[in-house]
């Protein structure tokens, strides 16, 4: 595998790792919160299609952000509602919200657009195209150096740079702030801070509602920026892997970095058979790659690859005791 | 003391969520344009005004029967089986090995074989998860999950690679042999002198399945395994301290889960299909979900809302074929049945639970006036 | 009619200063549970105030209602002298209020510092906040003896010193309102004289404390005036000074009590259970058991003392069948497998072990299943319980009727839910499961916990009972008064260690105190400084028993 190969092996992991790390860092906040959200699926799903639908609408990638922002969050406070307000099992109501989007996602864009459950392509300003950083044409010459400026640091979307600068982001919200500081209490032990004078309700909401926001921005990235326009079905499992992720990431910031990564690795490597052939010296069946980042999850959630330990109030509506 | 009366619980709950999600779903078909009431009139003309209609929503109602009734005794020992989905296809699997390469000679015997191999294969594919989850501490939720994808990965490597016959385009295997084909309803009501449409997919394994919500009735609340399930899904700390294994729990009730699952198997692939194809599960696994829910995961439950849910897809089917209003909008209506009866169960309950007991309390007061 | 005589004598306070608290005829009701009744209440300021009642009268409700963690359905509060509505606990902490709660309201991961900060932070950055809370902590330490290590993290400090965190909190937070929850629950004797000296001396300084207990003992010790509760009334307040223990028992319940149990000397016979060097390692690799040695002969009762969390309850979890251990356990003169496929609830009952646990809500209860499938519960493999392959539940029921008659179960209905009866009723449920099975050896854990005084007056004597029918007895209480009126024996452990026997009449509960401090050699003088430096290093978990 020459190095050209692998600059651009690891380009198209940036892509792929782009949505799950956004998912990852959304369930990240809702289940440091206590809240379990399997539902960053439908949610990505729903943000998918109305952003690309209301881009191609209006022709503007950013409102379609928006609309696909909106839409996440409309989720989020039905999952918010379910399991905050009403303390229901927080599981089963993310695979309402997981089967909700997938069957509104398609009625929607049929009696909007009647192309058989998919938004016209978008193009232009519809879209978010890539940046080029500055001096990146400059250098591309520059051996070593330039292609990985060039080609792999360079030219992405916006998204993904927002993505980035989103790990930093939540750890310093997270370990550095008020917020953060009862953010982590509220899923570990909401008593504590119930006692304390702090509504519970309100710290999961924003704690929800953050998370709606972040797979908003996965989902509009899917539909705006990875491809042009939604198709049925187009978040494909993303949500749960994003969700393995975090779990493998031990429910950490940075952590969560380099495990979407990885994961955003084994889907570049499923387009490219050749160079897995190339490194292993033998053929992969194209099915078990496709089924790979499924299996890794068992095994990583299996605890053969270290022990993760979940917030202790994960998963539980709060009650207070008597 | 319960603050509802029984009747209330079983019955008033899941009616008004019920109610909530039809009126939504209403909402959702005009949102669109179109007319829900002319929606349902051509549904229940679709699904129940013919006996081809039956057919094929008694056929539906047979899958989701298998698939609810596994959720449903997963949910008695407070394990969420998400992996109905994969089961399935594994147990379409499994009918397939039995129908393709064992000769039977009857039908009767065929489908004990199938039926044998299909809860295999089922059980297998949720034995797995349970093992993991007791022993290695994974989520049984997410495990299942991914056992869904696995297992389609699984099919279609099987179907493109293995199974599919020499020249044949499409991913599927062969067509089963004459003497694994189950009698339709057709074929079974005709010596009674009943006439019943010969298109129709319905066939013996509706039979099976309303075998399967007896046997499930009487495995739960009739039997000491059935005891030990429920005890361990009230309080698992409770289950050590009298000595019921979480281990033998979570395996046992997961393998029979996945059995019913697989069995499922018997109705689509064997007693439709008669050949395994892609997608052979439709989202039955799923449904199941919603299924148990709505049942209140008791068999005779499962039973009504497996029967509701045959006859939303066979009237959702119709709809789509003579209207704009795509497929999709039975996945809707599913996900506001589970939000309902699941999710958001509190909400419906909570208020009627306040007005329960003011009716107490101005009894009471009555009484001592 | 005793409420008539001390309404009489109920404490007047001198008209013309303002009560720190004064709760006006405050209600509530959870469901149809009616927690609190119309309760009324005065407490002056820098005094030290009583609330005494059983488990369930409604204590912890109404101080959860003064501290704005539940609303009062009715009522005012009344704080120095103005009205406040107390929506939150915000609401309280801003009036001044703090409160310890029985269960500490401590996130297990954080700091000790964090946790003070919770909630009281001053800006949105964490650092600052932390620097002030830093320095507050040298403050309070020095002026109320409060030391801890602000940069510990919760899980790895004991109970005594998590309380003293929580009480930190409140002091954080400028409380001039303390209130604690049955604080000693989980301290040794010594660690509890500790913390009365912490109180007198926040007395001293002005604040006005609130100390809701069930213990007698503590009342007359630490407080001013006392209040009485009984199933959700306020029966009387008085001066401490005017009452006294035998007095307030009465109040608390209704009528006399009868603190003795009533038993004839045992006459101990054959060894029924040998325990030897038995071990027991929990999940997290931490050892709960370090070897211990134990005898139970038949017809006698043999008590383990000890502070909630010192390996009491993994001792009857590995007798019971449902914890693994290590060692040699003996039933009868044959070895008790201590791991593996015959160490279960199951194994133990075949070999004639009962056992009635320590927590019958989470344990000895399906709490959704009827008393007639409670009834079964471990047993439902009897024979007698079977028909065929199903289960024979009309004869499981009838059952249920004759021994809910026998053991006076209210109300005698088989059909009820087990979250419907009564903690005494359900206890009895339990009880006459386990002893009309004939068992060799009972096990029996904080069997009167939680249960109202004229069910544990029946509850100890079917204890004495069964032991008089020379069966053997392990007895685990936190309640040394129950452990001292029972047992033929007493063993007391610490650390999970069993630190010495003594027999009843030739102990006290000074000896027995220190020896549940760890300290061995009772006969020689001990100052506190040394019984906390002893308990430091144990990290209990205060909710696992409690």
């Amino acid at each position: 595998m020459d190095y050209l190969t692998l600059i651009q092996l690891l380009d198209s992991t940036v892509r792929l790792a782009t949505p799950l790390l956004l998912a990852c860092l959304a369930g990240l906040f809702s289940e440091r919160a206590g809240i379990f959200d399997i539902g960053l699926e439908g949610k990505m799903l729903a943000a998918a299609f109305f952003s690309a639908a209301v881009a191609s609408i209006t022709g503007d990638v950013w409102i379609g952000l928006l609309a696909g922002i909106a839409a996440s969050l409309v989720l989020s406070a039905l999952h918010g509602i379910a399991s905050i307000t009403f303390r229901g099992n927080q599981l089963i109501s993310g695979v309402a919200i997981n089967f909700l989007a997938a069957g509104m996602t398609v009625l929607i864009a049929q009696s909007w657009f009647k192309q058989g459950g998919r938004t016209p392509s978008l193009v232009g300003g519809a879209r978010f195209e890539g940046i080029t950083l500055p001096g990146a044409e400059a250098i591309a010459d520059v051996p070593i150096v330039g292609p990985l400026y060039a080609e792999l640091i360079s030219g992405h979307s916006i998204l993904v740079y927002m993505a980035l600068a989103a790990v930093p982001l939540t750890w310093w919200l997270l370990y550095r702030t008020r917020f953060g500081l009862r953010l982590r209490a509220v899923g570990e032990n909401p008593a504590s801070v119930d006692t304390a004078g702090i509504s519970v309700v309100g710290l999961r909401y924003a704690a929800v509602a953050i998370c709606g926001v972040l797979c908003g921005i996965a989902g509009a990235y899917l539909s705006t920026a990875l491809q042009a326009g939604f198709v049925k079905d187009m978040s494909a499992g993303r949500g749960f892997i994003a969700l393995a992720a975090l779990i493998f990431a031990k429910w950490r910031p940075w952590y969560a970095l380099w495990a979407t990564l990885l994961f955003g690795l084994f889907g570049a490597l499923e387009t490219r058979p050749d160079v897995i052939e190339a490194v292993i010296g033998m053929k992969v069946q194209g099915q078990l790659m496709g089924a790979l980042p499924y299996i890794m999850t068992v095994v990583i959630l299996a605890g053969f690859v270290g022990k993760a330990i979940p917030p202790r109030a994960g998963g539980e509506p709060y009650v207070k005791e008597r | 003391m319960d603050v509802m009366p029984k009747w209330a619980e079983v019955v008033l709950v899941p009616l008004i969520s019920l109610l909530l999600a039809a009126i939504i779903s209403a909402l959702v078909i005009l949102a669109i344009g179109e007319d829900p009431v002319a929606a349902v009139k051509l549904m229940v003309a679709g699904a129940l005004g013919s006996t081809y209609g039956w057919g094929y929503t008694l056929y539906y109602a047979t899958n989701f029967m298998f698939t609810g009734l596994a959720v449903a005794i997963a949910f008695h020992a407070r394990l969420f089986n998400i992996g109905g989905e994969g089961q399935a296809m594994l147990g379409g699997l499994g009918v397939a090995f039995a129908c393709l390469y064992i000769p039977w000679p009857h039908w009767t015997l065929a489908l004990l074989g199938a039926a044998l191999m299909a809860g295999l294969f089922g059980a297998i594919w949720a034995a797995i998860p349970a093992w993991l989850q007791v022993k290695r501490g994974s989520h049984i939720v997410i495990t299942t999950i991914m056992f869904n994808f696995i297992a389609a990965a699984l099919l279609n490597y099987m179907l493109v690679n293995i199974m599919r016959p020499k020249g044949q385009m499409d991913p599927a295997s062969a067509k089963f042999p004459d003497a694994t084909h189950l009698p339709t309803l057709h074929e079974l009501l005709a010596p009674l002198g009943i006439e019943f449409s010969k298109a129709a997919p319905a066939n013996v394994s509706f039979l099976v399945a309303i075998a399967a919500c007896f046997g499930l009735w009487l495995l739960i609340w009739r039997t000491r395994l059935g005891y030990e399930i429920r005890a361990y899904g009230h309080s698992e700390s409770a289950a050590k301290y009298a000595g019921i294994s979480p281990f033998k729990i979570t395996m046992i009730t997961m393998i029979i889960s996945g059995a019913l699952a697989g069995l499922m198997a018997t109705n689509n692939v064997m007693g439709e299909a008669e050949r395994l194809v892609l997608n052979s599960t439709e989202g039955a696994g799923f449904i199941g979900i919603a299924v148990a829910l709505m049942g209140r995961s008791h068999p005779v439950g499962v039973f009504i809302a497996a029967i509701l849910f045959g006859f939303l897809y066979q009237g959702g089917a119709e709809l789509a074929l003579w209207t704009s209003i795509p497929r999709e909008l039975i996945v809707v209506i599913q996900a506001l049945v589970i939000l309902f009866t699941g999710a958001l169960d509190n909400m419906v309950r909570m208020p009627l639970e306040r007005v329960f007991l003011a009716i107490r309390r101005s009894r009471r007061a009555g009484a001592t006036d | 009619m005793t409420d008539d005589k001390t309404l009489e004598r109920q404490a007047t306070a001198a008209p013309t200063s303002a009560h720190a608290i004064e709760l006006k005829g405050i209600s509530k009701a959870f469901g149809p549970v009616q927690a609190n009744k119309d309760i009324s209440i005065r407490v002056m300021p820098g005094t030290i105030h009583g609330i005494i009642g059983e488990n369930g009268a409604g204590k912890s409700t109404l101080m959860s209602i003064l501290y704005g963690f539940y609303k009062a359905d009715k009522g005012e509060i009344w704080i120095n002298g103005s009205k406040k509505d107390i929506p939150d606990s915000q609401a309280a902490i801003a009036a001044g209020i703090g409160m310890v709660f029985q269960h500490f309201k401590l996130v297990e991961n954080f700091t000790v510092l964090e946790n003070i900060i919770l909630g009281a932070e001053d800006g949105m950055m964490l650092r600052p906040s932390l620097a002030k809370a830093r320095r507050t902590l040298v403050e309070l330490a020095a002026d109320y003896g409060l030391n801890v290590d602000p940069d510990a993290l919760i899980q790895d400090i004991g109970v005594g010193m998590q309380q003293r965190v929580e009480i930190l909190k409140a002091l954080y937070r400028q409380a001039d309102i303390l209130i604690l929850d049955e604080p000693t629950g989980v301290l040794t004797p010594a660690e509890a004289d500790q913390l009365f000296r912490i109180l007198g001396r926040l007395k001293s300084e002005g604040k006005t404390i609130i100390l809701i207990t069930h213990k007698l003992r503590e009342i007359m010790e630490a407080t001013d005036t006392v209040s009485v509760m009984r199933r959700g009334e306020m029966t009387a307040t008085v001066k401490t000074s005017d009452t006294s223990p035998a007095e307030l028992a009465e109040l608390m319940v209704g009528r006399k009590v009868l603190l003795q149990v009533n038993k004839t000397p045992s006459t101990p016979g054959d060894v029924v259970l040998d325990v030897k060097n038995l071990k027991v390692i929990d999940d997290k690799g931490v050892e709960r058991l370090r070897g211990i040695d134990l005898q139970v002969r038949a017809g006698e009762i043999v008590g383990i003392a000890g502070v909630a969390g010192n390996g009491q309850s993994e001792l009857l979890e590995v007798l019971g069948g449902y914890e693994d251990g290590t060692g040699e356990v003996m039933l009868n003169g044959q070895p008790l497998d201590l791991t593996g496929r015959y160490s279960d609830g199951q194994s133990r009952r075949a070999r004639g072990v009962a056992h009635v646990p320590e927590d019958r809500q989470r344990e000895g209860l399906i709490m959704e299943y009827q008393a007639w499938e409670n009834t079964a519960f471990g047993y439902h493999h009897d024979p007698a319980y079977r028909s065929g392959i199903l289960m024979n539940n009309n004869a499981i029921r009838e059952d249920t009727a004759e021994k809910m008659e026998r053991f006076d179960v209210r109300p005698p209905n088989p059909k009820l839910a087990a979250k419907n009866f009564s903690g005494g009723n359900q206890q009895k449920i339990v009880l006459a499961r386990e002893i009309e099975r004939n068992p060799d050896l009972l096990l029996i854990g904080q069997p009167t916990r939680g249960v109202d005084i004229g069910a544990i007056e029946f509850i100890h004597q079917q204890i004495v009972a069964l032991r008089d029918q020379g069966k053997a007895i392990l007895l685990v209480s936190v309640e040394l008064e129950e452990i001292l009126a029972l047992s033929d024996r007493i063993a007391v452990m610490f650390d999970g260690r069993i630190m010495g026997e003594r027999l009843p009449d030739q102990t006290d509960e000074k000896e027995l105190g220190l020896l549940m401090a760890g300290i061995t050699d009772t006969d020689a003088p001990h100052d506190v400084a040394e019984v906390e430096a002893n308990l430091a290093h144990v990290s209990g978990d205060p909710h696992k028993e409690v």
